[in-house]
């Protein structure tokens, strides 16, 4: 089965951002598709590299990123949401005048119309937040 | 058309968990998610209106490492109510057709 993943919120917020990677996981080992995961509003907070969390505590965008890598996830950072909140990636960065980019591996910033995409190609979207 | 309501809110801070009950049609599962799943345990103030759910044919899990990440024993879970794992989780929402999040 094909599952859209949307997440609403940070990792250093409440729980959701830790559900959703369980989730995705899970899915993952019992064989099902992972179409999408979106990261919008506080979510998009999940998607800076800038995060520097304490080595005795989980760092939830790191752990994204490595299962993206393993299994060639499509991670996608709402561009409106990520320009309030300052993620950014290079071209976003330049055409904004700032100094340097911080979207995380294998994260990239594009807009709604991928979550509308994940809605109607996957079989279920479940959404994590607070 | 069968649902899957997650509620990840406790009944005793915030009121999804009444509000998905209000609306719920009865081949319907609710799973308690995060601080929802306080709502699972017997004799609290939410105890009866799930009772009520489910004598109306409402299906109700608790995902179980939010339970022990609460400290909250699964012996003292509502008779009824199945206790699941992740891998549960993402079964039942393949199972319904639909997932309803209660933020």
């Amino acid at each position: 089965m094909k599952f859209a993943i949307q997440i609403n919120e940070g990792p250093f917020t409440h729980q959701s951002a830790d559900t959703a990677y369980q989730f995705t996981k899970a899915a993952i080992e019992n064989g099902h598709e992972i179409f999408r995961v979106f990261f919008y509003h506080d979510g998009v907070n999940n998607g800076t590299m800038y995060g520097v969390p304490p080595q005795d505590d989980r760092n939830v965008q790191a752990l994204w990123s490595d299962l993206a890598e393993k299994h060639d996830l499509d991670l996608v950072v709402c561009v409106a949401a990520a320009q309030r909140r300052g993620i950014m990636d290079e071209d976003e960065a330049k055409r904004h005048g700032k100094g340097a980019s911080n979207i995380a591996p294998k994260f990239r910033i594009s807009g709604l119309g991928q979550l509308i995409e994940a809605g109607i190609q996957a079989d279920r979207l479940m959404v994590f937040g607070d | 058309m069968s649902t899957l309501h997650t509620v990840n809110k406790s009944p005793f801070e915030k009121n999804s968990l009444d509000t998905c009950l209000l609306l719920i049609k009865n081949d319907s599962t609710v799973l308690l998610i995060e601080d929802g799943v306080a709502g699972a345990l017997q004799n609290t103030t939410a105890s009866q209106s799930i009772a009520d759910a489910m004598s109306e044919g409402v299906k109700f899990a608790v995902l179980g490492e939010d339970l022990n990440a609460r400290g909250l024993p699964a012996d003292r879970v509502i008779n009824g109510i199945s206790v699941v794992d992740y891998a549960g989780f993402v079964q039942l929402a393949a199972d319904h057709d639909n997932v309803q999040s209660w933020l």
